[in-house]
């Protein structure tokens, strides 16, 4: 397989009304949203932790990280569980509906014009034929939440 | 097997032949005349030879040959073991620790070895020749003097040695295989002293159709030979008893076993009964055993659940047994993980040995309690900060003979390491009666580093403004040597026994001594909370930082500095509300009469934590939060309770 034709395969979730992407290889499942136990004192998006099948798991608010507005959660509201190298958080996200293979050719430069630490956590604008959506990085979002505690 | 899971066994059980090398070289040079000990060391040298040989490690194969030849020669009196020759043997094991390192950290174990095996031979040379006269022929076989020792210790000790000659059926189609399970069947309850051809050449079927082997056991002859014979495609088996006629100093333990019989039976039973037979276990299938039974632990706490809220007594009563049984089983298996700090410990009397010598100290070092167990866990991290502790009290503690001599102390200095175990913790302890901690010179570094104001310094105890050693960038040795005092300081140590739930303290007399005192938790992983309610959230405070539970009144509450007390029992402590230190979301209506608190210490400090209400005590099972959240104030770690919400355990230390 050539360089060109490298393909991805991507988990297609949503903020607001916007499209984000995270590569399956990272994602250990996806949950409904479920009870969760508050961490006092730890960074501002980490909205608690919870037990998934004897594991615990902090997950943190995508919203709240990438500054959008706060808002209830809903039926639709999904929990991407992610597996860093063995390392779990997990993302609560809008929705999450879809998944798609992209190839090396649609990945585009990173998306300009954000603040420099949201700039972080992003990885490419990603054009897929009419959608355009980007690519989370999620060992970024993920490492944030240590340096990131108050 | 595969060729790593070998080299991992055989790098663990090298390091622990070097580690039984240094621990018994130590001990020769207090004892430099003790055959058995030159044994030990014979031994160890020997295994790792065989080993290293076997995974090509030539380079420590030559060392550990050198090794064995000089102790062949001290043992055979034809070289002493002086100060010269320790050294020199000391340095042999050196190098083949460090080339065992290599090679666990990914290295191909080479060397160059020349300068050790020449010093190693150095003295060797010349009394090769007196070493071959000593040699006497015997039955079968030579015996070296090493074998001779062997045999003759075996003997003492209740074993028989034989010789067996074991000839295979002529047709014999797997000779290497038979001849291996020869090896077993004498294995079982004894050991191969020697065989003719060589074990390699036997294992390579590079024998005819038989092979004669010396064996030291504890079974009766005709035992071993009946066990040999069944064995298929064994055609004749001849066992002779090994006779050490020609060493007058053997003669009257060989004389022993030809005496009563009834002594030659119940000999061998008592030696089994000392034997423990163990199986090396790898750690991760101990890691895996323990997660499912914190699994368990956890389903054991809802059933304990369920069974309250159904009250069926059928439930309840199996409920109850199983929760013993698992309680038991949790005992055996927390114990299965654990190891003596003699792991960690023993590599000590040899670091002290040489810091000592350089620095021109005269110091010994007594070790007490190296049986003490620990969670292997545990263990593995505790080695560094100790090191550093150990070299702190010879560099700091420790004075000069001269300077000992005039304060009327005795010229060596002795350090003192201790563990020892007590309720849910072992304790280590490092005592040294050097110059102790100059209290002025702590003060004086502590206001330069702003870790206190100067007005502030009066009022403080001197076993306060001791624990400020604990403090970052202090260190009060103006120059820098090369053992500690290099920046990375006891505020290292400290925050190292405090990620393992460990407390450290330090307890100083000036002229007297240091001692510093860690106090562990037995084990990481299962622990005894108090469940608390504060708000609609649930923590676990560890019982073992629990003083006690008590209900106070509000109007008891006095301020001091702007900080809420109280008066318990005479001590005046601070009252911390976890609500506000944890910032829990709570709607009171009305202000409460009394408040519920939990009185914990840290040391000899305390305070009152305020909560709603107390669930329970509770054995719980220690989770972390993961690798993302690995420093959230004044937690240690969650819980996963019976209903399958999460709890937090608070790090009381981490408030105090």
């Amino acid at each position: 397989m050539t360089e060109e034709n490298a393909v991805k395969k991507v988990i297609i979730f949503r903020l607001e009304a916007e499209e984000y992407g995270v590569e399956v290889s990272y994602v250990q499942s996806i949950e409904r949203m479920q009870n969760f136990t508050r961490i006092p004192n730890a960074e501002k998006s980490v909205r608690g932790v919870i037990n998934l099948r004897g594991v615990i798991i902090p997950i943190i608010d995508l919203r709240k990280k990438l500054s959008y507005e706060e808002v209830s959660y809903t039926e639709e509201t999904r929990i991407l569980i992610l597996a860093l190298e063995g390392n779990h958080a997990g993302l609560i996200v809008d929705a999450a509906n879809d998944v798609m293979d992209i190839f090396e050719s649609e990945i585009g430069a990173p998306p300009q014009a954000m603040s420099k630490e949201e700039q972080m956590y992003l990885k490419n604008v990603v054009k897929k034929e009419n959608r355009v959506f980007t690519l989370l990085n999620v060992y970024a979002v993920a490492e944030s939440l240590d340096t990131a505690s108050v | 097997m595969s060729h790593t899971e070998y080299l991992d066994m055989f790098i663990e059980e090298s390091q622990e032949h070097i580690q039984a090398i240094n621990v018994h070289l130590l001990e020769l040079e207090k004892q430099p005349e003790d055959e058995t000990i030159i044994g030990e060391i014979f031994r160890s040298a020997h295994t790792m030879k065989g080993m290293a040989g076997t995974m090509g490690y030539d380079d420590l194969t030559n060392v550990t040959h050198a090794l064995e030849n000089v102790l062949d020669q001290m043992r055979e009196k034809t070289r002493l073991a002086d100060a010269e020759t320790m050294d020199v043997l000391l340095e042999a094991a050196d190098i083949a620790e460090e080339i065992v390192e290599n090679i666990a950290s990914g290295g191909d174990g080479k060397k160059d070895i020349q300068a050790i095996t020449a010093k190693l031979l150095g003295k060797s040379t010349q009394s090769e020749t007196a070493l071959k006269t000593e040699k006497t022929k015997s039955v079968a076989m030579d015996w070296n003097e090493y074998d001779q020792a062997v045999i003759a210790q075996s003997v003492d000790s209740g074993m028989q040695a034989y010789t067996i000659q074991v000839v295979l059926e002529e047709h014999a189609m797997l000779k290497a295989a038979r001849a291996y399970m020869v090896f077993e069947a004498l294995e079982a309850d004894g050991y191969v002293i020697k065989s003719v051809p060589e074990a390699s050449d036997i294992e390579a079927e590079r024998f005819d159709n038989e092979f004669t082997v010396a064996v030291v056991t504890a079974a009766a002859k005709e035992e071993v030979v009946s066990r040999i014979a069944s064995i298929s495609e064994i055609g004749e088996v001849l066992a002779e008893e090994i006779e050490l006629g020609s060493k007058t100093e053997n003669r009257e333990s060989s004389e022993k076993p030809t005496v009563p019989v009834e002594k030659e039976t119940s000999a061998p039973e008592r030696k089994r009964a000392d034997t423990n037979k163990t199986i090396r276990v790898n750690i991760d299938r101990l890691d895996k055993l323990m997660n499912l039974f914190e699994e368990l632990v956890i389903d054991r706490g809802r059933l304990e659940r369920i069974s309250e809220e159904i009250r069926s007594s059928e439930l309840t009563e199996t409920v109850e047994r199983m929760s013993r049984t698992t309680g038991s089983l949790q005992e055996i298996i927390l114990h299965m993980r654990m190891v003596p700090v003699d792991q960690v410990f023993s590599r000590f009397p040899k670091m002290v040995r040489s810091l000592s010598r350089d620095l021109g100290k005269q110091i010994e070092l007594e070790v007490i309690g190296a049986e003490t167990e620990l969670d292997r866990s545990i263990i593995d991290e505790i080695g560094d900060p100790l090191v550093h502790l150990i070299r702190n009290s010879i560099d700091h503690g420790i004075e000069m003979p001269e300077k000992r001599r005039q304060n009327g102390k005795p010229e060596e200095g002795h350090v003192e390491l201790r563990a020892y175990h007590s309720g849910n913790h072992v304790y280590i302890e490092i005592e040294d009666d050097g110059g102790g901690i100059d209290r002025e010179r702590v003060l004086k570094k502590a206001v330069e580093n702003e870790v206190i104001a100067a007005e502030d310094a009066d009022a403080l105890t001197d076993y306060d403004i001791h624990q400020f050693i604990f403090s970052a960038g202090f260190s009060t040795v103006d120059k820098v040597t090369d053992l500690s005092g290099r920046g990375v300081g006891l505020d290292v140590v400290k925050n190292t026994f405090e990620s393992l739930g460990g407390v450290i303290s330090v307890h100083s007399e000036k002229g007297k001594g240091t001692k510093f005192s860690i106090q562990l938790p037995l084990t990481l992983s299962i622990i005894d909370v108090m469940l608390v309610d504060v708000g609609q959230e649930h923590y676990g405070l560890p019982l073992t930082s629990i003083v006690e539970t008590a209900s106070i009144k509000s109007d008891s509450i006095f301020y001091v500095h702007k900080r809420k007390m109280i008066d318990f029992r005479g001590n005046i402590i601070p009252v911390m509300f976890l609500e506000d230190v944890f910032e829990v979301p709570v709607a009171r209506e009305w202000d409460r009469e009394n408040y519920s608190v939990v009185v914990v210490h840290k040391g000899e400090k305390m305070a009152a934590l305020v909560v709603d209400s107390f669930i329970g005590q509770q054995d719980v099972v220690l989770k972390s939060l993961g690798h993302y959240l690995r420093d959230v104030r004044a937690i240690s770690g969650a819980t996963i309770l019976g209903d399958g919400n999460v709890a937090l355990i608070v790090d009381t230390n981490a408030l105090l």
